[in-house]
């Protein structure tokens, strides 16, 4: 068995948008614009950046809930995007979703048992005894008590349906987990208690993760390598003490600067952002980020950098790192 | 039954729907006089007093009185035993058709607002251009085809009600399909037909409850304009409806004749309002279980 689990090359996700009356012009957002990572097995990868630059639509077009329109992804050697219905059933027992929003990801209508029992039901994975008892299982295994078999959804706080959600994802046994946002929508204090219960659950199960977070505090103790994307781009990637401790990246430089880190002496060398996130349905010219980057050049305004190779797990799309290098 | 039985089982599950049903007391008095109204149409060829149809010339246009209870209309016939009969039909026709409508219209709402796109363009498109034929040209249609009788009146109304429910449909399930857990069944490998009617439509029922209960009383007054240009039930069958036309004739010196049966027809319709608000909070979870 290979190293790597999940392979991602050139994902492209497009949106179209029709806007003006009576002669309406089309818009394309590019969501999701050629971003290509990879997953090793057993390894938690984290995705960050700002809210609207398409890391939830990465996730949801590698499951392909949303349908991607360009680039590759394989899991385990399989090209999922090649995939017709049948196969795409059996590849998404191999690879599940944690929603952000613990509300609207249980159905109000059915008790939790009905909604971890239903997915094993439909794939037929045992009998009914076999199915209630592997419910039980996966409940006591997220730290709920059986009777919660017969609860609805309202009857749980926040913290306790997000753990109806993990015991979910985890019914097929996958391979790879996606987790958007899985903490963000907590109290802090219950953050902590889901976190270290997905880290168990990836030493039990040898899971791999894809956490998709806008926080990089989360993200730093969760994962060991991360991508930083902006405005549909991964603009650097490495390992999440290099990549936080020593940014390369302008962007993720002001990214950590706006992430508190609790040193009053570090106050003044954080770096600020100015100015707004740019309209995804009009992004600047080049690099997306130059209207906005404290080392901006000629060249940036131009040209889209294109990803350079730092050393052998780190890469950065920026200017500043291909003249050097050139 | 259940794959996680509750303590105390299926009667915990009726009693605790019958507790949300029993918070609000309309409710229970919805149920009893639907029961009632029921019973008298189910009763009516022993308690009626009279036969329906039968003319007794002399005694026209009488008011109410010990002999007749609710007096008698322009041909002498007593109007209390015209509306029991008339009960049967009336009730019928309306639960029916709403029910036929209901069930037409909400599969084709959900299936538009769930595929959407061309789905919904021709789904929506057909439905409007139904929405857009007035009833009576409706009924016209229907009976030109399959003939006059009270089947077809039925049909004639199902069709009426029909482009109704599937906009009452299509709209929430547009907003529930974007819910997370709708796309988490797809991500389990549902098949789109288990998620719209195993987890879209138990989250609609609701309203579609308190709107069949409305729509049964437009139901009923349909019934009574189709029947009264000959396309339903034909004189002198009594139907509520009917019986409020033919009173007009007589409006002025005699309103009783159109009052009675319309006094029925209101109290059957708030009947099904208040149970179809209760009916809705009784089926909901959050309701039922707190």
């Amino acid at each position: 068995m290979s190293k790597e689990l999940l392979k991602v090359e050139g994902l492209q996700t497009f949106f179209t948008i029709k806007k003006g009356f009576p002669n309406p012009v089309t818009h394309t957002v590019r969501a999701v614009d050629e971003i290509s990572f990879h997953i090793n097995r057993g390894e938690s990868f984290g995705l960050v950046g700002e809210s609207g630059c398409g890391k939830s639509t990465a996730g949801r077009s590698i499951l392909r809930l949303v349908e991607p329109h360009g680039g590759q992804v394989h899991l385990s050697g399989q090209d999922v995007l090649a995939m017709d219905k049948d196969q795409l059933r059996e590849m998404r027992r191999k690879m599940q979703i944690i929603f952000q929003d613990p509300y609207s990801a249980l159905n109000p209508r059915q008790t939790i048992g009905k909604i971890l029992a239903e997915p094993l039901h439909v794939h037929r994975l045992g009998t009914k005894g076999e199915i209630r008892d592997r419910v039980f299982a996966l409940l006591k295994e997220v730290g709920l008590p059986p009777e919660a078999a017969n609860k609805y959804p309202h009857e749980f706080s926040g913290g306790q349906k997000q753990r109806v959600g993990i015991a979910r994802a985890l019914l097929f046994e996958p391979e790879l987990i996606i987790a958007d946002e899985p903490v963000s929508a907590l109290d802090v204090s219950i953050q902590s208690q889901v976190l270290a219960l997905m880290q168990g659950l990836q030493e039990t199960h040898n899971l791999s993760f894809l956490f998709i977070s806008h926080d990089l505090a989360v993200v730093r103790y969760f994962c060991s390598r991360v991508a930083v994307m902006y405005l549909g781009k991964i603009v650097e990637q490495g390992p999440v003490k290099q990549v936080f401790d020593e940014p390369l990246h302008p962007y993720t430089k002001v990214l950590r600067g706006a992430s508190p880190i609790p040193d009053p002496t570090l106050s003044k060398k954080m770096l600020r952002m100015e100015g707004e996130v740019p309209s995804p349905l009009d992004p600047p010219t080049g690099c997306h980020f130059h209207p906005r980057c404290p080392d901006v050049m000629e060249v940036c305004k131009n040209q889209y950098p294109s990803a350079i190779s730092v050393d052998s797990e780190r890469t950065v799309a920026c200017h500043l790192y291909s003249q050097k290098q050139g | 039954m259940s794959l996680f039985p509750k303590a105390g089982g299926l009667r915990r599950t009726i009693r605790d729907t019958i507790r949300v049903f029993n918070r609000n007391k309309t409710s229970w008095a919805g149920l009893v006089l639907l029961l009632f109204m029921v019973s008298l149409a189910v009763l009516a060829p022993w308690i009626s007093p009279y036969d329906p149809i039968d003319q007794n010339i002399l005694e026209r246009l009488s008011p109410a009185s010990a002999e007749h209870l609710l007096g008698t209309d322009h041909f002498g016939r007593d109007i209390l035993s015209r509306i029991l009969w008339g009960a049967r039909i009336s009730l019928s026709v309306g639960t029916i058709s709403v029910l036929m409508g209901m069930a037409v219209g909400t599969v084709l709402g959900i299936l538009a607002g769930y595929k959407g796109k061309y789905w919904d363009y021709m789904i929506m498109g057909v439905m409007d251009v139904f929405m857009a034929i007035p009833t009576l040209l409706m009924g016209l249609m229907v009976v030109a085809v399959l003939g006059p009788n009270l089947v077809n009146l039925t049909i004639a109304i199902a069709l009426t009600v029909a482009p109704r429910f599937a906009r009452i449909a299509r709209a929430p399930t547009i907003s529930i399909k974007n819910r997370d857990f709708v796309e988490a069944g797809r991500a389990m490998g549902f098949s789109d037909l288990r998620i719209m009617a195993g987890h879209i439509f138990p989250n609609i029922l609701g309203e579609l409850i308190v709107m069949g209960s409305l729509w049964i009383a437009t139901a009923v007054r349909i019934e009574a304009s189709l029947s009264f240009i000959g396309l339903g039930v034909k004189p002198p069958t009594p139907t509520w409806g009917g019986m409020i036309r033919e009173g007009f004739q007589n409006i002025l010196s005699d309103p009783w004749i159109s009052i009675y049966p319309g006094i029925f027809i209101l109290i059957t319709v708030l009947a099904f309002n208040m149970l179809g608000d209760g009916l809705r909070d009784a089926i909901d979870p959050k309701l039922r279980n707190s």
